[in-house]
């Protein structure tokens, strides 16, 4: 055996591996995130949450002074305290959340308000086009339209997993789209602006990612 | 008194340990959800990370351009070279070795293989979120399965170096350059007699 060979392929072959994982690392890696039990998976690569921000520290809203507002194309501006929006009928879902960097954290129960509950006492006017999400962390923001908050599966979350979100995830109410990539999935969100037009671009829609954030169809 | 690692190869090693350990702990914090939400500034700390990237690989190629780049040459043909000793070693057998030990090879090669990898993968994370097109699906996995892979290399590696009784002394030369004759000669049997043979 070529004794210098040994050690030079076992060093590209290693280099190669790698390179074959920047295609089929994540699907590879799939089946040990499903697998590990969920304290591990925070450790899992592209398994497990990953807290993104965008400001100096998360905010932490008090649950008693909470509270959200729906302005803009409507009836009649309404302001929701957490209680108010627990006591409207809540909804349950199991769906899977991807993040366009390339995680995903498969099987998450959601339970929170489906936008047209959220929408019956504000009444949403006929010019009505967008809905434009703003968060407690100044300046996110996100949009979506009418047909796509009133998907099956569009709802605001109270609840992950069977508990209050926690702060990192949003605490007290986030936006969640499962089809979409989570950007869209604002959180902390403090007002729901209802808009007679398409125009407004979203926090990572100015950094350049898409509009329309399906998953697997976008960016 | 023996010489073992000149300031070209020292040098080497301490830049890729700094740069290392400064990306470590800035890819830790963007990483780990305890770290993420403890220190938030997601946005300060992946400059941060990017700006360590950029140094590293500089000095890296600095230390190669000015440096001594025969002896790196040598050092990594010897890293490359696995003869019968280095595999009967690396089954637990004692055997003579080398300027490096079997040990010693596995881990250099790893490490190589690994920055090259941290550096490519990096570099797509980067540019994927500006030109998606260059947003592949295994980026983010193969830089955080490097993570994990060069962390065990080197909880390993500080061990030997720095806590077993043994090996410890090897410490010596990568820090001031030389080592004991006496262990040199233990540990590193083919090269002292190699070096005794080069100065006849």
């Amino acid at each position: 055996m070529n004794d210098r060979l040994l050690g030079r392929g076992a060093f590209l072959g290693l280099v190669g591996a790698g390179l074959a994982g920047l295609f089929y690392g994540r699907d590879a890696t799939k089946l040990v995130g499903k697998a590990v039990p969920s304290p591990v998976k925070a450790i899992v690569p592209s398994s497990g949450w990953r807290i993104y921000s965008i400001g100096r520290e998360l905010p932490r809203l008090d649950p008693k002074a909470y509270r959200l507002t729906i302005t803009g194309a409507v009836a009649q501006p309404v302001t929701y305290s957490l209680a108010d929006l627990r006591a409207l009928p809540q909804t349950t879902q199991v769906s899977d959340f991807h993040c366009v960097t390339g995680w995903s954290v498969y099987d998450v129960t959601w339970q929170g308000v489906k936008f047209r509950d959220l929408f019956a006492e504000a009444g949403v006017k006929p010019s009505a086009k967008a809905l434009r999400f703003v968060s407690a962390e100044v300046p996110y923001d996100d949009t979506l339209t009418l047909g796509q908050a009133y998907a099956a599966d569009a709802m605001l979350a109270l609840d992950l997993d069977g508990k209050p979100l926690s702060v990192p995830h949003g605490f007290p109410a986030r936006v969640v789209m499962p089809r979409m990539y989570g950007y869209k999935s604002v959180k902390w969100v403090s007002r729901i602006e209802v808009e007679p037009h398409l125009e407004t671009v979203g926090y990572w829609e100015q950094r350049g990612y898409d509009e329309d954030a399906w998953v697997g169809a976008s960016n | 008194m023996i010489r073992r690692f000149g300031p070209t190869e020292r040098a080497l090693h301490w830049v890729h340990a700094t740069g290392f350990l400064a990306m470590l702990a800035t890819g830790l914090v963007l990483y780990l959800p305890v770290l993420s939400e403890l220190v938030a500034r997601r946005n300060l700390v992946k400059n941060i990370h990017l700006l360590a990237a950029v140094l590293w690989i500089v000095a890296l190629v600095l230390v190669f351009l000015a440096g001594d780049r025969r002896r790196l040459r040598e050092d990594w043909r010897e890293i490359e070279t696995l003869d019968a000793d280095d595999r009967d070693w690396l089954r637990g057998r004692k055997k003579p070795q080398g300027k490096f030990n079997a040990g010693q090879k596995v881990n250099a090669l790893m490490t190589a293989a690994f920055a090259i990898l941290f550096l490519v993968s990096g570099f797509f994370l980067w540019l994927g979120e500006r030109d998606h097109r260059f947003l592949f699906d295994g980026t983010g996995t193969v830089h955080e399965w490097l993570t994990l892979g060069s962390v065990a290399l080197l909880v390993g590696h500080l061990y030997l170096a720095v806590i077993h009784p043994s090996t410890r002394h090897a410490l010596r030369g990568i820090t001031v350059g030389n080592v004991r004759e006496d262990w040199a000669r233990e540990h590193h049997a083919k090269w002292v007699d190699k070096q005794e043979h080069l100065s006849d």
